[in-house]
Parts: structure tokens; C-alpha cells; sequence
């Protein structure tokens, strides 16, 4: 979000944000004017039921003076008015409801799509929480203000506008009288407004704190309790829960002042309408029937405004999350897809000084050189923030090089589908992420069309299978956030590789997860996978890469060493250090 | 609900005067209309104008006495409600504090959050609303009924057909949309845990070309739930139109009959202009009270739930728990009784002969026929435990993933009592410890490095608050965290942001390790905590561990023979079970499990060694 730095640019942001929305509410223009008419309808209808009303017991003068035909034929009216009313301001909500939801799902549906164009960079760089909240809470938010807005507002400004046609058919004078003092009530919410606003704004940034520290502490209670902390905890949120306390109460105070004042306001309207109908009506301008009618409306003339008002918070709410949710769906997208194809690759990878950065300030890969043959295991090692993992990223093309270049079987993957370079990769990752869904959905997610059989075989081969058959419903059990250990996670996103066998495999961290023996028994089935295939192995383990065809030791983005685990021993730099670390016997 | 009211107790005089106030100000607007009928009756039939100026005066006046009266209530009902939802917030907080990780594990931390922010907000509307409006609008609405019974019986009986008429549409609508909305309500939740998904494994979904699929599954669920709350929109949407019809058809049947009664002279004009008014104003308060009422009915439902973690016992007792803090903690709950000084009558007799007998030769951590179940689980999690490590020396769990090793190292310090046999930590029975005693003597670097929002030497201090500064350097290089700290902005003072989240996961790994040491631990476990380090570091922290450690005993979890190679005593766990006891060198002959770990990271190695190894034990 854009700091508006002064009122005008964000006025002329909110205008611009409301323009939008607008455009999306154009496809539904029928709606739109339907539901603007049916308001007026039911409006009108609802303002001119009590004239008819008073018109019935008008007709009542005395006992044995009642006139039944007129209180029957008022009636039969009021019934007729009164069932068109109820329907209209049904038929209205109905048509609202489909308006707003209609807009937020179009927004939605334009979110999503977005999601997967944008750029690696932009969802590495924006938390998770962030964009998620855009694309639900936000988009909630919209409808909600959108409908309120809808509903409110225009049957709003109808009832306004209609009630001022009565008013002013009884009296000019007195029309005119409230039509000058309303603004006053105005002033005075603004007002309230205004101040309440800080105190609102001191409460939010409390709650908020008060908010981090719950997650903070709660979240990690256990370890609260395992250092002694609880005091300290309790003192730091007491001290905390005090501050909110006070706001709060402040907040809520001043806020609740609104109602009261403007009621006030308009109280003291209500008497001044009376003094002035009294006068007009001993000089002879005015009926007391009339007045009674004044008086009521003069009371109802104010309801709608301040609907309204509290519909301009909302809507005013409801533009501050459009504007977040358009600047999510305005973003730059990936680059477009060549429409060139690379079909089963033979796996040659070649990869021409290349330089990349995350942050152009900070340069990270630097003149990184690398020619595989077919077949060829290739390991990377080195501390963390070496820029292994990024390397991953660039062969993914998840990220594109700053220079240089990198070829797949000769061609240079900027210049083929994303979708036909990486169908070429099975990639494992240290982050075992897994859909919602059942075991069998996660381990067919790279071909769908798998069968039963297929996807057995294939946990078969991972190692996964004996624990898959003791899930509680097999293959069809449905996993949560915590249905699995870290290691079974990782088993099966090895087995959703396993099952597509794609020419060449990226294994980053893969096994860092499991124990080793499990790991031993894995490798095997990995040796399996990758016979004949171009693999890329990330990995801290030296156990996981000593019989890898090629080690490349990675330090600060530049290459240090390459070689066999054997040469790269004989060579008594880095990577003998990294591995002595491990094995030299320390007792 | 009782629970909250306790807590509204200590605000008696608000709740009181809250309702109170507002009661006065529904008075004064009450009698707008009669003065008003009183100028117009007399004033203006009389043409005295100084009378009608009087009326209006007396409008002014009461419009603010009114506002008047309604500051005074808003006040006391903000002061009240706010009040109330704060030290209720402190005492959930505290109890919290109080839970053992059994309940944690069945709550939830999530849960336990959201009871603490989003629920307890949800209370202090609904108190709020409640002591402004909610006898109020009764209040009317009987007033209304109870005047419309004095101006004419026969009118009034329509009153009384319509109210419960009009009653049972609202409460059946709203039987019917409150689950539907809470349908719509988990069908957002669903998209909002598609979109979560979507973007924490975008690399994935990309890697795997499934973004066409990933958009129709949004796709199908984004219509589900639009269609859903079109149609929940559409039967809530029916309440308004659906009461203004049934009330105006009650008007149109009480106008009916009026004009029979003034025909008969029972009532005259005006008074059938007085019963269509009350009939209006019992009608609006009828429509605030139900929407009053769902938000009442929300709030106590918010409250149900939080008085349930607020029953919820601590699952551990202790010996003479009536320490300072919880004494506050427990005055704090209300009175609520929720720690009955547990005194151990289990065997207190045996265990201080144990205790003197033993105090000679106490071993720092002994394990006696340990086994554990989680609460709930089918099997349990450890079994046949039975070892002991002396003081100042180094004992290295092994296992697998799964093994049970953190649920071992878990019963140490008590986070768990043992569902059969004994812990005990310097000879005593980790149940006899004192509340908050066995914390201080252990220093736990857990699995998942976790730092807290504060400077990194607030988070070091966690476990000892009068660390100095040379106390705190010298953790710090024990830990090899020098280099992180010292690379940092500020040194010490350098600001962790929530959760250490810009630190990476070995910088955090190593200042939750200084942060156990700085607490000058008797016992220090390392619950596989160098998984995130890279070899080298792990090597010299080891190192670093063993020339500094002095007397201190070490508990090394881990997946890696490097790691816990060099310990005295090494417990090779399997399934829960020990699958070995002994040296390295004693396993490496001996035990299966041990052996086929250490092949598998390093291949090879033993054939060359093997024979070494077995020339010792011949």
C-alpha cells in the first residue's frame, strides 16, 4: 500500500480504485439498474403507506360517524402497496446479493489466475499471509461494503429525495428550515469522528501488539514453560492487556458519543419544526394535520442520512481492500511463454556463465559454469547461503539469469514453454508440501491419469507404501496439516516423482528429513530413479553425494572446487574440511 | 456465561447504572410527543405563543437531558465491558500459563489464540451492546403493550395475536440461515486454505505443470461458494420484507377493527392514532431486539468457549503448589479452583528414604521402568526405559524419525509425567519437584528454533534475567553464534523480529543454544538441534560444548553418529524401545540397529575399522 502522502492523491486513488470497481460492476449492468429501480419502488411504497394510513383514520370521526367504505378501500390499498413492497425489497436484496457475489467471484477468479502468472520473485518477496488475506479477507470485505452500500445508499437517497417531495408539498418553510440545519449533525458525527479515530487508531496498534505477543507466546507456550518464563510472560502481556484496556475504553466511549449527539441534533430539529408549524399555523399556513405529517417525516428524513453516512464508512472501507486487491491483480506477470517445445529431453545440461541476484546490490551466483552429459549425477555442496538452492531455481526457471546462459539438450530453456522444460524435471524439495487432499491425489499430482496399480508401484519403490497401507483408509485418506511425520511427507513427495519419471531430477534437500537408514533405503530406490537420468543433488549429507559423477563445492555464489568425492579429497580444500568435520573421530 | 459474569462482578456499579442511563434517556424521548401534542392542543388552540415557545424550550431541554443521560451510559457500559473482557483476557492468559503440554497438545495452540484475541473481543461487544440496549427494548415493547391495553382491550388483543406471530418468523428465519451461514463461513475458510496452499507450494505446482489444474479446483470451489451465499443472502433477505408485511397487515387489521370500536363509540379518533404509533414503535424495537439478540447469542457462545479453557485442568500436579505466582494467578480466575494444593500421598514415606539413601551416589537423570502413552494415543510412545547417566556426563539418544527420542527427552523436565515408572533427575522424583524448580536446573535447545520479538539479548536472558554481559558472550561463543552476533547490527541490541524471522534457520538454531546455556543449566538438552547447522559448525560447537561444560550433563539428541559419537553413554531407541546401551565403540560391535545406522553414513567405513573395533571387545 501507497502512504498517501497528501488528502488529494488519496482522493484521487480512491476515485481511481472506484473507477475500477465500477468496471467490474459493468458486466453487470442490468442488474444494477434493476436493482436501483426496485429500491425506488420499494421506497416510494414505504413512504406512502402511512399517508394512506392517516387518510384511514381520517375516516373515523366519531362513534356512528365512521366511514367503512373509505377505512375498506385505504385498506384494500395499503394491502395491495404493502405486498408490492415486500416483494420489491425482496426482489432487490436478491438482485444485490447476486451483483456483489457475483463481483467478488469474478475477482477471485481473476486472483487465482493471477497467482499462477505472476512471477517466482514477486511470491518469494510478499509474505504468504499478505497476499492470502488480499485474495479472502479483502475480497470479503468488497462484498460486504459493496452490498451494504448497494442496499443502503440508494434506497437511501431515494428515501431522501421522496420525503423532501412530501415535505415540501405541506410546507416550503419548514422544508427549507431542515434542509439548512441537517448539515449540523453532519458536522458533529465528523467531528466525533475525527476523535474517536485516534483513540481507534491507538486501540488497533495495541491490539496488534497484543495480538504478536499471544502468537509469540502462546504459540510457543512450551517453551515458555521450559525456561521458567511464565512470569516474565504474564508481566509483558499484563503490562500490555493495560494499555489496551485503556484505549479500548476510550475508543469504544468516543465512538458511542455519535449516535447520541446527532440524535440530539435531530431532537432539537424536531422541536424547532413544531415551534415553527405552530406559528405558521395560527397564521393560518398550515393544517395540524400537516404538521403531524412534518413532524413524522422530519424525523424519517433524517434515518436514511444517517444510513448513508455509515454507508460512506463502509464503502470508504470497502475501497481502502479494493485497492489491495487491484494492486495484487495489477501486477506484472512472468514473462510470455515461447511457444517452442522441448519434448523428452536426452538431459545435456549446459550452464554458460551465469550471474544472478535476488537483489541487484547483493550479487549472488557469479560466472557459474557447468556442462552434464546425459546420465550424469551431479552433487552440489557448501554452507548455507552459498547459493545451492539457487541454482534449482534458475534450472527450474524459476527465476531467469541475470547473464549468461543455460541449454537443455542445446536449446536455451528462454527459449521453450516453461511447461515443456519443467515436465523434463522431477524435483524433490526439502519443504514437503502436500495438498489437502488424499494420499492418492498427492502422489498422482504430476499425472493424474495414474492408475491404482501404477501409484503402488511406485510407493513400492519410495519406501512408502508399507506405511500408505497402514493409513487409516489406505490411499484414500485424506491428509491434514499433521496426519504425517516430516519423514512420511517427504516419502511421498519422493513418490509423487517416482510415479512420473521424468529425464532428469532435482533433489534439493531431499532427505534431510528422514533418518538414515530409512535414507539408505530410499537412495536405492533414488539410484533406481536416476540410472540414465541427469541429476541434480543438493544436499548437506556428504553420505547422500560421495557417489555422485561430479561435486561441485559452492562458497558465496562462485564455484571453489569440482570433482569425483575422491579427487575432490585428494584436493585438501573446502570440501576435505567439510567432510572431515564429519568423519574424523573425536573422542 | 457464569464464568463472565463473575468477572462483570467487580464492575457491579456500571453494569448497574449503564442500563440505568439509558433507561432515562428512552424517558425523556418518550415524552417528546406529549409535549408536543400539549403545544399543539393548547398552545396553538389557544394562540398563546409564549406557551408554545415554553414547549419548545422544554424540547430543547429534554433532547439534552437525553444526550446527557446517554453519555453517562455509554460511559459506564464501555468502562464495564472493556473491563470485563480485559481481566477476563488476563486470566485466560494466565491460566494458559498454568496448562502442562498435555492440554496444550489436546487445545491447541491456535485455538487457545484465537479464544484469547477474536472471542473475548466477541464478549466485549456483546457485553457492551447487552448493557446498553437489551433491557431497553423489552422495556418498550412491553410499555407499548401495557399502554395499548388502556386505550382499548379488543384493539390490543391484536397486539398480542401479532408479537408471537412475528416471533416465530424471526427466530424460524433465523434457525435456518444461522447454519447455513456457518456453512458459507467454512466454505470461505476453504478457499482461504486453497489459497494458502496454492502459495506456499507454488514451486511445487509449477514444477509439476498443474496450474490450469489449480485454478479449476479454485474455480469450483470460488462458485460453490458463491452459490451458497447467494442462496443463504436470499433467505436472509426475506426477514425484513417478510416482518414489514406481517406488521402492516397486523395495522391494516387494527385500523379495521379501530374503526368498528369508534363507531361504537368504545374509543375515539385519537386514540386510534395513539394505537398505530405504539404499534410503530413496538415493531422498530422488536427488530432491534432480535438483531440484538443474535449478537448476544454469538457473544455467549464466544463465552462458552473460553470458559472451557478456563476449566480445563492442568494435567501435572505438584508437591505444595501454592507458590507466589500462583497464588496471584489463582485470585486472578475468580476463586475458580483450579489447583487443589496437590499433595503427594502417593509415597512420600518411600521416596525420602530413596532420596537419603541415594543423595551419595545420585545419578543426574535416572529413567526406572519408564514407559509413556500420549494421551489418547493406541500404544504407547516409550517403553522399557531403564538407564542412568552420572553427573557431568554426556549421553547421546539415537533413533530414527519417529523413535520417540523428543518424547524422552520431554519426560526429563517433566513437560510429561511417565504413564509407569519413575524419572528421576538428581536422585529425585521429578514429581516431587516443586512447580517451576526442575526449569531451572535443565536448558532445552528445542527441536524448532524459536526466537522471540525483542533485541537478542532480551531472548538470550529468557531462562536467566541477571545474565551478564560476560555471561551472555560467553554462551554466545560456546554456541558459535560469535560470528551471528557479532554480523549483526547493534550486536546484542540487534532487534529479532516475530517468530526469528529475519534470522536463517542456523542463526537461530545457534542463539537458541546460547539462550540454554546462558541459563547455567545443571542438565543441557540438545534436542537434534544442529540439524540446521552445516558440519563443520556442528563439529566445533561440539567442541566448544565439551571444553566448557564443566559439570554440567548433556542430553545430545540426534540423527547423526557424529553428533553423539563422543558421548559417555549412548541409547539407541527404536519403535520406543532401547535397541542399545553403551559406548560407541561398544555399539558399533554389538548393536544392529547402531551399526546399520552408522553404515549408512558411512559406507564402507566399518570393514575398514571393523577389526579394530573387535580387537578391543576380544
Amino acid at each position: 500500500m501507497t502512504g498517501g502522502k497528501n488528502s488529494m492523491d488519496g482522493k484521487k486513488n480512491s476515485m481511481e480504485t472506484f473507477r475500477k470497481v465500477l468496471r467490474y460492476l459493468g458486466a453487470y449492468r442490468i442488474l444494477l439498474v434493476l436493482s436501483v429501480l426496485l429500491a425506488a419502488a420499494s421506497v416510494i411504497l414505504q413512504l406512502a403507506i402511512p399517508l394512506l394510513f392517516g387518510e384511514a383514520i381520517d375516516a373515523m370521526i366519531a362513534a356512528g360517524k365512521v366511514d367503512f367504505e373509505t377505512i375498506r378501500f385505504y385498506l384494500g390499498r395499503i394491502l395491495v402497496m404493502l405486498l408490492a413492497c415486500g416483494a420489491a425489497s425482496w426482489l432487490m436484496s436478491l438482485v444485490n446479493n447476486r451483483l456483489t457475489y457475483g463481483v467478488v467471484q469474478d475477482i477471485r477468479k481473476k486472483a487465482i489466475r493471477k497467482l499462477q502468472a505472476l512471477p517466482l520473485s514477486y511470491l518469494d518477496r510478499h509474505s504468504t499471509g499478505d497476499l492470502v488475506s488480499r485474495m479472502t479477507a479483502d475480497a470479503t470485505l468488497l462484498s460486504d461494503g459493496l452490498l451494504l452500500g448497494f442496499t443502503q445508499f440508494f434506497s437511501g437517497v431515494i428515501a431522501i429525495l421522496v420525503t423532501l417531495a412530501f415535505m415540501i408539498s405541506k410546507s416550503l418553510l419548514i422544508t427549507a428550515m431542515v434542509l439548512v440545519l441537517t448539515p449540523v449533525s453532519f458536522f458533529i458525527a465528523k467531528w466525533i469522528a475525527s476523535r474517536s479515530f485516534q483513540m481507534f487508531l491507538r486501540q488497533s496498534e495495541a491490539r496488534g501488539q497484543q495480538t504478536a505477543l499471544i502468537e509469540e507466546m502462546i504459540g510457543n507456550q512450551k517453551l515458555v514453560q521450559a525456561f521458567g518464563y511464565e512470569a516474565r510472560s504474564l508481566e509483558r502481556f499484563a503490562a500490555n492487556n493495560q494499555k489496551l484496556q485503556e484505549y479500548s475504553q476510550k475508543a469504544v466511549f468516543y465512538s458511542s458519543l455519535t449516535n447520541p449527539s446527532t440524535r440530539f441534533v435531530n431532537n432539537v430539529i424536531y422541536a424547532l419544526v413544531a415551534f415553527a408549524g405552530a406559528f405558521l399555523i395560527l397564521a393560518g399556513n398550515l393544517t395540524v394535520g400537516g404538521l403531524s405529517v412534518l413532524l413524522s417525516y422530519a424525523n424519517q428524513y433524517m434515518k436514511p442520512f444517517n444510513d448513508i453516512s455509515s454507508v460512506v464508512t463502509e464503502l470508504q472501507n470497502a475501497m481502502a481492500c479494493a485497492a489491495r486487491i487491484f494492486e495484487f491483480l495489477e501486477e506484472e506477470e512472468e514473462s510470455a511463454d515461447p511457444p517452442e517445445i522441448l519434448s523428452a529431453a536426452k538431459g545435456e545440461v549446459a550452464v554458460r556463465h551465469v550471474d544472478f541476484s535476488y537483489d541487484p546490490k547483493k550479487p549472488l551466483i557469479q560466472d557459474f559454469c557447468l556442462e552434464t552429459e546425459p546420465g550424469m549425477r551431479v552433487a552440489i555442496v557448501g554452507p548455507t547461503g552459498c547459493g545451492k538452492t539457487t541454482f534449482i531455481n534458475l534450472l527450474m526457471r524459476f527465476y531467469d539469469v541475470d547473464r549468461g546462459e543455460i541449454l537443455v539438450d542445446g536449446k536455451r530453456i528462454d527459449q521453450i514453454s516453461r511447461h515443456s522444460l519443467r515436465k523434463n524435471f522431477g524435483m524433490v524439495l526439502q519443504d514437503t508440501w502436500l495438498k489437502h487432499d488424499t494420499v492418492r491425489e498427492n502422489i498422482r499430482f504430476g499425472k493424474p491419469e495414474a492408475t491404482d496399480e501404477e501409484i503402488r508401484q511406485a510407493a513400492m519403490e519410495a519406501k512408502s507404501w508399507e506405511f500408505i497401507r497402514r493409513l487409516p483408509e489406505g490411499l484414500d485418506t485424506v491428509l491434514n496439516e499433521d496426519s504425517l511425520s516430516q519423514g512420511q511427507k517427504q516419502l511421498l513427495c519422493i513418490t509423487r516423482v517416482m510415479l512420473c519419471r521424468p529425464p532428469m531430477l532435482i533433489l534439493d534437500e531431499a532427505t534431510s528429513s528422514i533418518d538414515t537408514r530409512t535414507e539408505i533405503q530410499i537412495q536405492q530406490a533414488f539410484d533406481r530413479l536416476m540410472e540414465g537420468r541427469t541429476s541434480f543433488i543438493v544436499a548437506h549429507r556428504l553420505s547422500t553425494i560421495r557417489n555422485a559423477d561430479r561435486i561441485l563445492v559452492m562458497k558465496d555464489g562462485v564455484i571453489v572446487e569440482r570433482g569425483t568425492h575422491g579427487e575432490l579429497l585428494e584436493e585438501n580444500g573446502l570440501y576435505r574440511k567439510l567432510y572431515e568435520s564429519m568423519t574424523v573421530q573425536e573422542a | 456465561m457464569r464464568t463472565v459474569l463473575s468477572y462483570l462482578k467487580q464492575y457491579r456499579r456500571e453494569s448497574i447504572l449503564a442500563p440505568a442511563f439509558k433507561m432515562l434517556e428512552v424517558l425523556f424521548d418518550l415524552l417528546v410527543p406529549l409535549v408536543v401534542a400539549q403545544m399543539i392542543d393548547v398552545g396553538v388552540a389557544s394562540g398563546d405563543r409564549v406557551y408554545i415557545l415554553q414547549r419548545v424550550l422544554l424540547l430543547i431541554g429534554f433532547a439534552f437531558l437525553g444526550m446527557a443521560c446517554s453519555f453517562t451510559a455509554q460511559y459506564f457500559a464501555a468502562k464495564a465491558s472493556v473491563g470485563t473482557a480485559a481481566s477476563l483476557r488476563q486470566a485466560v492468559y494466565s491460566h494458559i500459563q498454568s496448562l502442562s503440554y498435555g492440554e496444550l497438545d489436546r487445545l491447541g495452540t491456535g485455538t487457545l489464540i484465537t479464544r484469547l484475541t477474536d472471542d473475548i473481543n466477541q464478549i466485549q461487544n456483546g457485553l457492551n451492546l447487552a448493557l446498553r440496549l437489551l433491557l431497553r427494548s423489552p422495556l418498550i415493547v412491553f410499555g407499548a403493550m401495557v399502554m395499548a391495553f388502556t386505550v382499548n382491550v379488543s384493539c390490543a388483543l391484536i397486539f398480542a395475536a401479532a408479537i408471537p406471530v412475528l416471533a416465530a418468523v424471526v427466530f424460524f428465519i433465523m434457525l435456518v440461515t444461522i447454519p447455513l451461514f456457518k456453512r458459507a463461513q467454512s466454505r470461505l475458510d476453504g478457499i482461504t486454505e486453497l489459497t494458502r496452499e496454492n502459495l506456499t507450494g507454488v514451486r511445487v505446482i509449477r514444477a509439476f505443470c498443474r496450474e490450469q489444474e489449480a485454478v479449476r479446483e479454485f474455480d469450483e470451489k470460488n462458485r460453490e461458494l458463491t452459490r451458497l451465499n447467494v442462496f443463504v443472502g436470499g433467505i436472509s433477505a426475506l426477514l425484513n420484507p417478510l416482518t414489514y408485511v406481517l406488521v402492516n397487515l397486523a395495522t391494516i387489521i387494527l385500523i379495521d377493527r379501530a374503526g368498528l370500536q369508534v363507531n361504537l363509540g368504545n374509543m375515539g379518533q385519537g386514540d386510534a392514532v395513539a394505537l398505530y404509533n405504539y404499534m410503530a414503535q413496538m415493531i422498530v424495537e422488536l427488530i432491534k431486539l432480535a438483531s440484538l439478540v443474535i449478537s448476544i447469542n454469538k457473544a455467549m457462545a464466544c463465552a462458552g468457549r473460553v470458559e472451557k479453557i478456563l476449566e480445563v485442568r492442568p494435567g501435572l500436579r505438584y508437591p505444595e503448589t501454592q507458590g507466589e505466582t500462583e497464588k496471584e494467578a489463582d485470585e486472578k480466575i475468580g476463586g475458580a479452583k483450579f489447583w487443589r494444593p496437590a499433595v503427594e500421598t502417593e509415597k512420600p514415606a518411600r521416596s525420602v528414604a530413596e532420596e537419603t539413601e541415594k543423595s551419595a551416589r545420585d545419578a543426574a537423570v535416572e529413567f526406572s521402568h519408564v514407559s509413556f502413552t500420549y494421551p489418547g494415543a493406541a500404544a504407547p510412545s516409550l517403553s522399557g526405559l531403564d538407564f542412568r547417566v552420572e553427573k557431568g556426563q554426556t549421553l547421546g539418544i539415537i533413533g530414527g524419525t519417529g523413535s520417540g527420542k523428543t518424547s524422552l527427552v520431554n519426560l526429563i523436565g517433566r513437560f510429561y509425567d511417565a504413564t509407569e515408572g519413575q524419572v528421576l533427575v538428581n536422585g529425585k522424583d521429578v514429581r516431587n519437584y516443586k512447580k517451576g524448580e526442575l526449569p531451572k536446573k535443565i536448558g532445552i535447545v528445542p527441536q524448532k528454533a524459536v526466537l522471540c520479538k525483542g533485541t537478542i539479548r532480551e531472548n538470550l536472558r529468557w531462562g536467566n534475567e541477571d545474565a551478564s554481559e560476560e555471561e551472555l558472550w560467553k554462551a554466545v561463543k560456546t554456541a558459535q553464534a560469535e560470528e551471528v552476533v557479532k554480523g549483526k547490527k547493534g550486536g546484542l541490541d540487534f532487534m529479532v523480529e516475530q517468530n526469528g524471522r529475519n534470522l536463517s534457520g542456523g542463526q537461530k538454531q545457534r542463539l537458541t543454544i546460547a539462550r540454554a546455556l546462558v541459563k547455567h543449566p545443571e542438565i543441557l538438552i540438545l534436542d537434534d538441534s544442529s540439524s540446521a547447522l552445516d558440519l563443520a559448525t556442528d563439529a566445533a560447537l561440539r567442541k566448544a560444548l565439551r571444553e566448557e561444560k564443566g559439570d554440567m550433563t548433556v542430553v545430545i539428541v540426534s540423527q547423526r553418529i557424529s553428533s553423539i559419537r563422543g558421548a559417555d553413554r549412548i541409547l539407541v531407541l527404536e519403535d520406543g524401545r532401547p535397541a542399545g546401551w553403551g559406548t560407541h565403540e561398544e555399539l558399533l560391535a554389538s548393536c544392529g540397529a547402531y551399526q546399520e545406522t552408522y553404515d549408512s553414513q558411512y559406507p564402507g567405513e566399518r570393514e575398514k575399522r571393523g577389526f579394530a573395533a573387535e580387537g578391543v571387545t576380544a
